[in-house]
Parts: structure tokens; C-alpha cells; sequence
């Protein structure tokens, strides 16, 4: 919901100078500095886990099953004696590729299918916008779980679903931003100096509607994370080998709860740091962009 | 009013003929032969008599656009078919779910309104207070932590570590199920179904009720700021009657929005809810029929949910006018 509130910004684009604001204001937010570090070791994990890890994506160890943590195996082993530990690091790369490019997609349909609606308004406008309207009509979860099961399952194709259904959130934000913009002096001169209208939309227009982008794709990154965990959850998802967190979870089940709640807790405690981390460098970033806004729910 | 509401009750046909409409598109138009998926899968080798034989039972002998006429000819009929799992009605399975699910949801509501407000306000008196700066963290946690994941912390906190250390008998929660599933005035549990609940409650509340608690705080400290805030507080009048009859009641039209919206992400969150505490409900259905490709209650189920969807947001919108005389509805001119 807080969304909705940093699209009223006032169009104008960032100086240098300004950039500089901007930073000093960043750090000085905590939360969204500790985030941003996390984020950081997250993307390290994502690149290099496999070297990081101290076990292999499929190693087991014979013999020992569902074992609490101990020195040798930090958060314990899952029920075919894979370290957990290890898993959750390979677990990252999967969140991190999946939560960056489906947010990309649905940033890249969203944001030009906006200043489209937008820019150009009468019945393309109406259209999109009924679309939207449908496409919400059906519980965001409910939409993505169904397409899930019929493109079939690996985390490419989660890509794919969480990407093509999630710019129904954002594409309303860069409309209305697009909306107000067109009518400023500066479009109206570019306009009178007969620029072509992609010129004009994306020289013009875009970079002075992307703040409220900027902070919509950040905390939309963490969300895409969570919808994963979600599908993979529902068997909808990720496969083995794949080492998603959602799918430890899902095998794990509410039957390790009596005698190995490791198994559920590592995971757990993964996706959610992850998605307060880019919580918090949204907010944070949304802070830092438009001071006005500080302070405000 | 009542010609708004009529209209948007009319408006309500469209969007659930083209959600639908799309839903039905991507079954069947995609890769992946419906009847091959009844008989068990591309991977299994059923012989083609088979899958002729479920191609003519299920109807998907026919051309794509006359099975689209036909399933809207009989879902205008309520006639939502068979399920492909079991040849169950999807009516008979709707009957038997729906009631499971109004009843978690009248539950998980009823904590979200009343724990989530009364939280949000507390925060907002006592603005930065330790109060505010742990509701604060609570609420970022709560709205970050998978659903499924608090199911199973409060499966394990409130449920399996007391039965194991055999703590008192009224502390032990259930994980599974719905217990005895008895009912008194269809919501009320009675006898031991209460413990079955509980905890499923809490965790479909749990999303929904931080936001509206972070949502009522700021509605609350943006309102405490406005003019009319400070004639009341320059009346005279008591502290009590400042926020609740002045500042309350002219800070709960965003959070009503938000409490209406929040009805789709409380239909996401049910359907892994159900799933974690095995509550057999329309969430717990809808994820079980798209495990099995299950088209006929697939569909069925996510035609209930749009509709109703629809009509709360409807409810929403006409509850603006009894929160806020300065909305009319009758004008027209909304959105």
C-alpha cells in the first residue's frame, strides 16, 4: 500500500547533486543499509555458492539422517543426509535468478505497457486497463499456481509465470505517472519540436517516472522470492536437483515438525531475511528519493 | 445507491467471463493434451483407445471453440461438471468445502479487524514509544515470513512442543485437520474444535493483519494532524473522544480499502494455509486440483473466488458511504 503513495513525486529528474542527497539519505537508514548488505552476501552466494558451500548440490552423507545441528553440519541434514547449510547456500542462486529476472520481465511489460496506456490514452488506455482490471480479479496466487502447473515445472518456467502475471502492479503506477508528465512544459516543448513519440517517452518522459519504478521493482524482487518459495512450496515449482528454499520446505513437511524442525527452520529463516532485506532497501530507497515522504506509512 | 449497486453487480458478469474466459484459454489451448493428463500423464503409456474413451467422456473430442460455448453454456447453468480425479460434482465438492473456508476466513477477519486496528491505533498514540518500535518490527516480520513457514513455527510453538513436554491440557493446540468439526450457529466451534482453529487462524490473519495494523497507524498519525483534529483537541474535548469519535472514524476509509484488497492476498494465503494444516477448504482444493490438472474444479473453484472477490469489493466500496458522507455513489463518476 505504500506504493501507491511514492508515485506522487514531483517529475524531477535526478543531478548529480541530487545523487549525492540521495546517498547520504540512504545510509542513514539503518534497516535499509543492513539490508543492502545482506543483499550483498545474498548475490555473493548466488554467484559463487557452489564453490562457498561446504558440500555438494546432491552430496549425502550415508547414515545420517534428519541429524540436528552440530559442528559438522551447521543447520543439521534433511532426511536423505544432505547438509542443510550447504543447501540453503545453493538455495540462494535460485531465489536470486529467479527473483531478479522474473522482477526484469515484469518491470520491462509493466513499465511499457504504462507510458504507453498513459502517453497515448483513448481506447489502447481503456483497454489495458480492463485487462489489468481482469487480470486482479483473480487472487494474484491463485493465477500464478494455475499457470504454474499447465507450463509444467522447473524454475525456468516460474520465471516465465511470475514474471508475465506480476506487471499487473506496476503498470497502474507508471500510467498515472505518465498521465500527469505528458501534460508538463517540457513534454509539450519536446512535442512542439516534433520529436517522435518513442523519443519523447523514453528521452523524456521516463527517466522523470522512474523513482516510483526504482522502489516498486526493489521490494517487488523479495515478493518475487516469496511467490517462488510459494510455487515450489505447492509442488508447483522448482524440481530437485534444484535446491530451492520453498521445495526444502515442501519436503520437509509438517512431519519433520516432532523430531527434525531444522529442517523447516533454515529454509524459513532464509526466504523471510531476504524478503525483509529488499523490504527495507525499498523503503529505504523511496526515503531517500523523496524526503517528503519520510516518516509516512 | 441501489442503481450503483445493481451496476456493479451487472459489472461483476464481464470480468468474470473474461478471468474465466482466460483461465479456460490456457488449459486448453496450451501444450499439454488435457485427455493424456486425465489417464495419468505424457509419461505413462496408456493405449490411445484410453485416451480416445476420455477424450469423448470429458467432451474434448470437440473442437476447441464449441467445448468454450459448452462450458460457458453450462456454467451459466451452474452446472460446473465433474471432477476429472473422482467424476465427483463440483457442486457437491463446492458444498462440502465452502463452508470450511467461510469459516477459517470469518475467523482469520475477525482477528485481522480486531487485532490489526486496535494494534495500528496503539501505535499511532504512542507514536515511537517501545510499543510503536516492536509492533513495528512485528508487522515488517509478519508480512515478510512465508505463510507456510509461520504455519509450521506455530505448529511447532503452540501444538507439537506442548504435547511432547506434556504441558496442561487447555495449552496443547491440534496441527491437523478439523478435529470433531462441530458448530454452533456455523461459526461458533464447539467442543474440542476450537483447538483445530486456532492456529490455522492466526496464520491466515497474519499477513493481512500487519498491514492493516501498519496501515492504521499512518492513516491515524496523517489524520492527527489535520484541522478538524485540532479544533476538537481546542473544544476541549477528552482524549478518548479526540481519537475515537474524531480521528477513528476519519482514518478508517483507507484501511477499509485495505482491509477489501487484502480479501485477494487472504485467498493466495488460504490456499497454502489449508495446505499446511490440512484444513480441506476451497484453498486447499484449488491447490490439490492444479497438482492433478484437474480442469473441470480448477475452473469452478477460481470462478467462486473471482465472484466473490468481486462482491466484497463491491461491499467495500458501498461501506465508503457509511464511513464517509462526502462519497456519493449515485454519480457515477467513480475510478
Amino acid at each position: 500500500m505504500t506504493l501507491v503513495e511514492s508515485t506522487e513525486h514531483d517529475g524531477v529528474p535526478l543531478g548529480d547533486h541530487a545523487a549525492g542527497d540521495v546517498r547520504r539519505r540512504f545510509l542513514r537508514d539503518k534497516a535499509a543499509v543492513v539490508g543492502l548488505a545482506f543483499i550483498a552476501l545474498l548475490l555473493v552466494l548466488a554467484v559463487f555458492g557452489p564453490w562457498l558451500a561446504p558440500e555438494g548440490l546432491e552430496e549425502r552423507n550415508i547414515g545420517q539422517y534428519r541429524d540436528g545441528p552440530s559442528a559438522e553440519h551447521w543447520f543439521g541434514t534433511d532426511d536423505v543426509g544432505r547438509d542443510v547449510f550447504s543447501q540453503v547456500i545453493h538455495g540462494a542462486r535460485v531465489s536470486m535468478k529467479v527473483g531478479l529476472l522474473a522482477t526484469a520481465i515484469e518491470l520491462l511489460i509493466g513499465v511499457s505497457l504504462g507510458a504507453i496506456a498513459g502517453y497515448f490514452g483513448g481506447w489502447l488506455d481503456s483497454l489495458l486497463m480492463r485487462v489489468t482490471d481482469v487480470g486482479l480479479s483473480i487472487p494474484y496466487l491463485v493465477l500464478a499456481v494455475s499457470i504454474a502447473a499447465i507450463y509444467g515445472r522447473n524454475e525456468n518456467s516460474v520465471i516465465l509465470v511470475l514474471g508475465l502475471t506480476g506487471w499487473l502492479g506496476i503498470i497502474r503506477i507508471v500510467r498515472s505517472s505518465f498521465l500527469a508528465l505528458k501534460e508538463r512544459e517540457f513534454a509539450e516543448a519536446a512535442r512542439s519540436l516534433g520529436f517522435s513519440h518513442a523519443r519523447i517517452i523514453f528521452r523524456h518522459l521516463l527517466p522523470n517516472a522512474l523513482q516510483p519504478v526504482i522502489v516498486y521493482g526493489t521490494i517487488s524482487i523479495g515478493a518475487v522470492v516469496l511467490s517462488e518459495a510459494a510455487l515450489s512450496f505447492l509442488n508447483v515449482g522448482a524440481v530437485r536437483p534444484t535446491a530451492s528454499w520453498g521445495l526444502m520446505i515442501s519436503e520437509a513437511g509438517s512431519g519433520s515438525l516432532a523430531n527434525a524442525p531444522h529442517m523447516l527452520f533454515f529454509p524459513g529463516l532464509a526466504i523471510t531475511l531476504t524478503v525483509l532485506a529488499f523490504v527495507f532497501v525499498g523503503d529505504g530507497l523511496r526515503d531517500a528519493l523523496d524526503p517528503k515522504l519520510r516518516g509516512r506509512e | 445507491m441501489i442503481s450503483y449497486t445493481i451496476r456493479r453487480l451487472l459489472l461483476i458478469l464481464p470480468t468474470a467471463f473474461a478471468a474465466l474466459s482466460l483461465l479456460f484459454g490456457l488449459f486448453f489451448l496450451l501444450p499439454g493434451d488435457p485427455a493424456t493428463l486425465i489417464v495419468g500423464g505424457a509419461n505413462r503409456n496408456v493405449p490411445e483407445e484410453v485416451i480416445e474413451r476420455a477424450k469423448v467422456r470429458y467432451g474434448l473430442d470437440e473442437s476447441v471453440p464449441e467445448q468454450f460455448v459448452n462450458y460457458w453454456k453450462r456454467t451459466l447453468r451452474w452446472d460446473l461438471g465433474e471432477s476429472f480425479q473422482n467424476d465427483r460434482s463440483v457442486n457437491e465438492i463446492l458444498g462440502e468445502r465452502a463452508p470450511n473456508s467461510i469459516r477459517l476466513s470469518f475467523w482469520a477477519i475477525l482477528i485481522e479487524i480486531a487485532v490489526g486496528l486496535s494494534v495500528g491505533i496503539i501505535s499511532a498514540i504512542r507514536r515511537y514509544s517501545v510499543v510503536d518500535r516492536v509492533t513495528t518490527v512485528i508487522t515488517a516480520v509478519a508480512s515478510a515470513i512465508p505463510v507456510f513457514v509461520l504455519g509450521f513455527v506455530l505448529q511447532y510453538a503452540l501444538a507439537v512442543y506442548p504435547n511432547k513436554h506434556d504441558w496442561p491440557e487447555w495449552a496443547k493446540l491440534r496441527v491437523q485437520g478439523r478435529g470433531p468439526d462441530t458448530w454452533t450457529l456455523f461459526f461458533i466451534p464447539t467442543g474440542e474444535t476450537w483447538r483445530y482453529l486456532v492456529l490455522p487462524a492466526i496464520t491466515l490473519a497474519s499477513v493481512s493483519t500487519a498491514l492493516a495494523a501498519r496501515m492504521m497507524r499512518g492513516s491515524m498519525l496523517e489524520v492527527s494532524g489535520s484541522d478538524f483534529m485540532r479544533t476538537a483537541k481546542a473544544k476541549g474535548l477528552s482524549e478518548r473522544s479526540i481519537v475515537l469519535r474524531h480521528g477513528l472514524r476519519n482514518a478508517m476509509l483507507p484501511v477499509i480499502t485495505l482491509i477489501g484488497l487484502d480479501f485477494a492476498t487472504t485467498i493466495g494465503t488460504a490456499v497454502l494455509t489449508e495446505t499446511v494444516f490440512n484444513w480441506n477448504g476451497i484453498g486447499s482444493t484449488i491447490a490439490r486440483a492444479v497438482g492433478e490438472r484437474d480442469a473441470p474444479v480448477m475452473l469452478a473453484l477460481t470462478l467462486v473466488v473471482v465472484i466473490a472477490y468481486a462482491v466484497i469489493n463491491l461491499i467495500v466500496d458501498l461501506s465508503y458511504a457509511f464511513f464517509d458522507p462526502r462519497v456519493r455513489l449515485d454519480s457515477g463518476g467513480h475510478g
